[in-house]
């Protein structure tokens, strides 16, 4: 497959939209998540302000959050496609980007403390590249991922004794909703709740958060799987915790779960927790056109 | 709705209550984890000297009766070296739930601003000297650096741009109180009645 012409140009423009606007699905759950408040509440208010924040985003080009996260990109590429240089363009991007402004920098070594300055740092961003069977397709997924919400991201091992959940989707189903009684506000609620059922500690992480990337209003092919995904987000919803965990009735916008393989041994639930302001977009390069999504 | 212009006196602090929806203007601090970590260790607990001592002298008259907020925030220098806040939404306050209490105890500030909350040994700062928690809409970046009037002054920009205590002035800066001087927080509240109805929904 032929290279996409001025990629950096390209990629560049994938992280002005990410950072500056939120996908139209997040949208809509956040209006009908201010419909359904009462009037004269905070969290209606809440709502408000979040949904006036993210129209000033857009028309100002700035960033929807001051927390542009970690920036995690997701590329699907045909067999020839050069990797190297591709992922060369796109840190080239990250360090434009960040100088105009659309990223915080927030690449922080570890052991010294210092701040790159440029978002560029040792895996930062981060990089997950999947060859697919498509011959004239490039797809390039970014999401940006906010520490605050991060940190409220879990992972449980079943059985646990003190929610008493077992290996089980009843156990599954207790240690999720544990997990945003946990987070109340701290995360940027009303939150996107992104789940993977087993599989190693590492990649059971890495595939929760992946789910982010679907679409809220799909419908997941595995019928077990669908049903516990509309069930959590209407029992999280009736705990009251509400935008920032004001109170009220949107706690969750959307929960998305994958089931993996586990060896015996181990049964890990992880859950990535994202903020309302769930940032993501796609870069598509089929048949010489760039298109984004 | 009550205005609030700093400094801010005790006895105004004393008439908020939880829920109250603050328009705040003035002069607010930012100060985030090394911040917090810097203002407890350095200040408060080392023998602070030369650039140390300085900052100190500089920001305590600004700090006692003011306002800090957690925030790291998306800068802008312009060609003049004038910096500008472009998004400057509220960072998760209870990771500097081990130094606020000090912070509020020693150095006399009324108001954190910040979002998720924080806990009993803030909470309780806030009793014992007169501060309240003020709560800021997580995300709302744009929105609230539109308040930004002006970036006076930057310290310590050697913690990274987002970790700098930036010295700002703000106009009508809206946030609700979730913690007041009284011993009362809407966190503690929501967090148990939250459980309460976790355990109703999956039968414990």
């Amino acid at each position: 497959m032929k290279t996409i012409p001025n990629l950096e140009m390209h990629a560049l423009e994938l992280i002005r939209l990410a950072s500056t606007r939120l996908p139209a699905d997040i949208v809509l759950a956040l209006e009908q998540g201010r419909a359904a408040e009462l009037a004269g509440s905070a969290a209606r208010a809440t709502l408000d302000t979040v949904l006036e924040n993210i129209t000033m985003a857009a028309e100002a080009s700035t960033p929807i959050c001051q927390d542009t996260g970690t920036p995690v990109f997701y590329i699907s590429h045909p067999w020839d496609y050069p990797l190297a240089p591709l992922r060369e363009a796109i840190r080239c991007a990250v360090r434009r980007a960040t100088e105009l402004n659309y990223l915080r920098p927030n690449a922080v070594d570890s052991i010294t403390g210092a701040n790159s300055g440029d978002n560029i740092g040792i895996h930062f961003p981060t990089f997950y590249c999947e060859q697919w069977d498509r011959e004239d397709e490039l797809r390039i997924e970014l999401m940006l991922k906010g520490g605050g919400s991060e940190n409220k991201s879990i992972q449980y091992s079943l059985p646990n004794a003190a929610l008493k959940a077992g290996r089980d989707i009843d156990g599954v189903r207790k240690v999720i909703l544990d997990a945003v009684v946990q987070a109340q506000g701290q995360g940027c609620g009303p939150a996107v709740l992104g789940i993977c059922i087993g599989n190693d500690r590492g990649s059971s992480y890495a595939i929760a958060k992946k789910q982010l990337l679907r679409p809220l209003t799909d419908r997941n092919p595995d019928p077990v799987l669908q049903e516990l995904e509309e069930e959590i987000t209407v029992k999280a919803n009736d705990l009251g915790i509400g935008p920032m965990g004001f109170g009220g009735r949107t706690t969750v916008l959307g929960t998305k779960i994958a089931a993996a393989h586990r060896v015996p041994a181990s049964f890990f639930v992880s859950i990535v927790y994202m903020c309302w302001a769930s940032r993501h977009k796609r870069l598509t390069f089929k048949a010489g056109e760039v298109s984004y999504d | 709705m009550t205005d609030l212009s700093t400094p801010i006196s005790e006895q105004d602090i004393r008439k908020l209550n939880v829920g109250d929806v603050v328009s705040l203007s003035g002069i607010v601090v930012t100060a985030r984890d090394a911040a917090h970590k810097y203002m407890v260790e350095t200040w408060l607990d080392g023998e602070p000297s030369g650039e140390d001592a300085d900052l100190l002298a500089t920001l305590k008259p600004v700090l006692d009766g003011g306002v800090i907020y957690h925030c790291g925030p998306v800068v802008r220098q312009d060609e003049a070296g004038k910096w500008h806040f472009v998004a400057a939404g509220p960072t998760t306050s209870i990771r500097e739930e081990p130094y606020e209490h000090r912070v509020i105890g020693s150095l006399g500030v009324r108001a954190v601003i910040g979002k998720g909350g924080m806990a009993d040994k803030t909470l309780a700062a806030c009793a014992e000297h007169g501060a309240v928690y003020l709560h800021a809409v997580g995300g709302a970046a744009t929105l609230i650096a539109q308040r930004v009037l002006e970036v006076e002054d930057v310290y310590k920009t050697e913690f990274g741009l987002p970790e700098a205590f930036w010295r700002i002035r703000i106009q009508d800066f809206q946030c609700v109180v979730t913690m007041d001087s009284h011993g009362n927080s809407l966190h503690k509240k929501i967090l148990a009645e939250s459980r309460e109805r976790y355990n109703g929904i999956v039968g414990l």
